[in-house]
């Protein structure tokens, strides 16, 4: 049987996917769909790859277990510490694997996007390491919210652009980022998310699959087991999820939890849970649930966490949410706050308030004995003190 | 031979009604023909003129309902082809939407976020089913194989070659190095016809960068001269006339 992670010739998983591309990013994308079917493989690529992840992230990242959570909500609850990866968060995975790819094709010039500023400081950060150009494409709302990591990307010695188009956040970076590719075809374009026309949504999810390959590994020297019965993780484009779920989706045991951003509330307007208020459409390339109105125009999402604010999903998300095989669970600001500061007082951990979402999924679970449960903490919270703070009660 | 002069114009810009008084004066002006654009919230191949167009006819209360409504309406005889992005046409229903182009006697239909393969596979038994063309872009990088291949899929409507590799709106660099590749674009399209379009500005700019194709198209700058309350004059520039020719004296 086909895995849930392959994609038909076209790039579908299923009923979503593809590339839906002007044909001036034709000859770009094809290139990079070659590249990284030539090098997956390759074993001088995987190893130079994992020699990076291991000696620079500091990979593996710890499987922390939970004595607090565990207390509180029972089972035997384990934090998967992606926010303990150089530069604060699981972007740095992917950043890396596609800059290797980017030296393979002699690129010199590096675009990407960034929401929350962790993929662009991950995407500066191997650029300095490679030297290679670097320019992030941010929303301007996000530069203010994420002043911090700003300053980090800046200080790294890449450009910042901000995007002052639509709501002036993640989608609105994407929409310049790509725009800065189609003038400039040479540019290799690095995707932060399993978002984006095929191959993004496939490579992506692979150079993030090494979370789940680790949790199987230390889940066998802790517990004795060869999988975890439930996995939870934060889901904007999806990628730190499609990395925690990716061992898994072929494993029907494990339960897998997509948690999206409610914003105020579902049905309050400003909301970012695309699973639930979106629709099929196509955005940035890939055929996917959308948020739109009835017009098909993209409506402005809203989350209290820039990188989980965004109108899209990632296809592979949208197919497994879809099909049943993912569960997906909205949560609110208000809740992703309470979590944040819940788990910084018992654990001694900050998380990024895109993880504080996953984090507070555990209120919604009816949670066995013994139950094995794997929270994705793909990010610290450093970059969130000024809204952590201001919501301090 | 002449060559071809193509208008691009936004749907619902400047005003919600614009659109028809637009098209009267291009078959003044003896167009060739109009793209009407649909306007999109997140238009990625469009450069800063276009997309504030379309964010202005969004908020104008421009959509494809009305569009269709107000191109029933029309007086105009200029042939008309409609471009845009997916998503919009997607939630009106394809079928839906081709039906409403054959009522309204579009041509063809120009949407540059619809590959080759995205359409073969997803929708070209129904384009060719209702008999509207769906016309592909290509640029001076696409491989020869390509271009014949968007050519053979758009020779109801027209090859569309984006003159420099760059989105719209943008002034051109060197020509003469483009020149050749032109030229065997022409050629590699066989019968199907070749507009030119991206960058072309005024008059000067058409007569080069259509001398080896069959005409070119003109959108970023016609929306500017819109913008400045020039369009009469832009259009007399762009066609080379000095007068506005009468509607009665049109072939």
């Amino acid at each position: 049987m086909k895995s849930l992670v392959e994609t038909d010739e076209l790039g579908f998983y299923g009923k979503f996917g593809g590339a839906y591309i002007p044909e001036l990013l034709y000859p770009a994308v094809e290139e990079l769909r070659k590249a990284y079917l030539k090098y997956k493989d390759d074993t001088s690529f995987e190893d130079e790859f994992k020699a990076l992840l291991k000696d620079y992230v500091g990979r593996p990242t710890p499987l922390y277990y939970s004595e607090k959570l565990s207390e509180k909500y029972g089972g035997k609850i384990y934090l998967k510490r992606e926010d303990l990866c150089h530069t604060g968060a699981h972007k740095i995975n992917n950043t890396i694997g596609q800059i290797l790819l980017a030296k393979r094709l002699n690129k010199t010039q590096i675009v990407a996007e960034t929401g929350a500023g962790q993929h662009g400081v991950a995407t500066a950060t191997v650029c300095a390491l490679l030297g290679m150009e670097c320019i992030i494409y941010m929303g301007e709302k996000d530069m203010e919210r994420q002043a911090p990591n700003v300053q980090r990307i800046k200080y790294l010695g890449a450009k910042v652009i901000p995007a002052v188009s639509g709501s002036k956040t993640l989608k609105d970076a994407t929409n310049e980022a790509i725009r800065h590719w189609i003038n400039n075809p040479d540019t290799f374009y690095l995707i932060g998310s399993v978002v984006g026309p095929h191959p993004y949504p496939s490579m992506v999810a692979y150079f993030q699959s090494v979370i789940s390959e680790e949790i199987i590994r230390q889940l066998q020297e802790k517990e004795g087991v060869n999988h975890p019965d439930k996995v939870i993780a934060c889901v904007g484009g999806g990628s730190n999820a499609a990395g925690a779920f990716y061992h898994f989706y072929d494993v029907p045991e494990v339960d897998l939890i997509a948690v999206e951003a409610g914003g105020l509330g579902v049905k309050s307007g400003k909301s970012a849970a695309t699973a639930q208020l979106g629709k099929p459409g196509v955005i940035h390339g890939s055929y996917t649930l959308l948020m739109q109105d009835e017009f098909g125009q993209i409506t402005e999402p809203h989350s209290i966490s820039a990188g989980l604010d965004y109108p899209g999903i990632g296809p592979l998300h949208a197919e497994t949410i879809h099909s049943g095989r993912v569960d997906c669970i909205a949560i609110n600001d208000d809740k992703a706050l309470d979590h944040a500061s819940f788990l910084a007082k018992s654990e001694g951990i900050i998380p990024a308030l895109e993880s504080s979402h996953a984090l507070a999924v555990l209120d919604h679970l009816k949670i066995k004995k013994d139950e094995i449960i794997v929270i994705n903490l793909s990010g610290r919270g450093d970059k969130d003190m000024s809204t952590l703070t201001q919501n301090m009660e | 031979m002449k060559k071809e002069i193509s208008i691009f114009t936004t749907a619902g810009y400047p005003e919600i009604d614009s659109l028809n008084r637009q098209l009267d004066l291009l078959e003044e002006f003896e167009i060739d023909f109009c793209e009407v654009g649909i306007p999109f919230s997140d238009p990625m191949a469009d450069g800063p003129t276009i997309q504030e167009t379309s964010m202005k006819a969004i908020s104008n209360g421009m959509n494809i309902d009305l569009l269709f409504k107000q191109l029933s309406e029309r007086q105009s005889n200029t042939p008309i082809y409609l471009m845009g992005y997916l998503n919009p046409i997607e939630q009106y229903g394809i079928e839906r939407f081709l039906k409403k182009c054959v009522d309204n006697q579009i041509i063809g239909l120009i949407l540059p976020d619809v590959s080759i393969e995205i359409y073969e596979r997803n929708y070209r038994r129904l384009f060719e089913e209702y008999g509207i063309s769906l016309c592909f872009l290509v640029t001076p990088r696409t491989s020869d194989d390509r271009i014949k291949r968007a050519a053979e899929l758009s020779k109801n409507g027209f090859l569309y070659l984006v003159s420099t590799n760059q989105i719209t709106g943008g002034t051109s660099k060197s020509q003469n190095s483009l020149d050749d590749r032109y030229l065997e674009v022409k050629k590699l399209a066989g019968s199907t016809k070749v507009m030119i379009g991206f960058g072309i500005h005024d008059r000067k700019s058409f007569e080069q960068k259509t001398a080896h194709v069959d005409g070119g198209i003109i959108g970023s700058a016609f929306l500017r001269a819109v913008q400045n309350n020039e369009t009469e004059s832009f259009l007399r520039g762009i066609t080379n006339k000095t007068e506005k020719i009468s509607t009665l004296a049109s072939s």
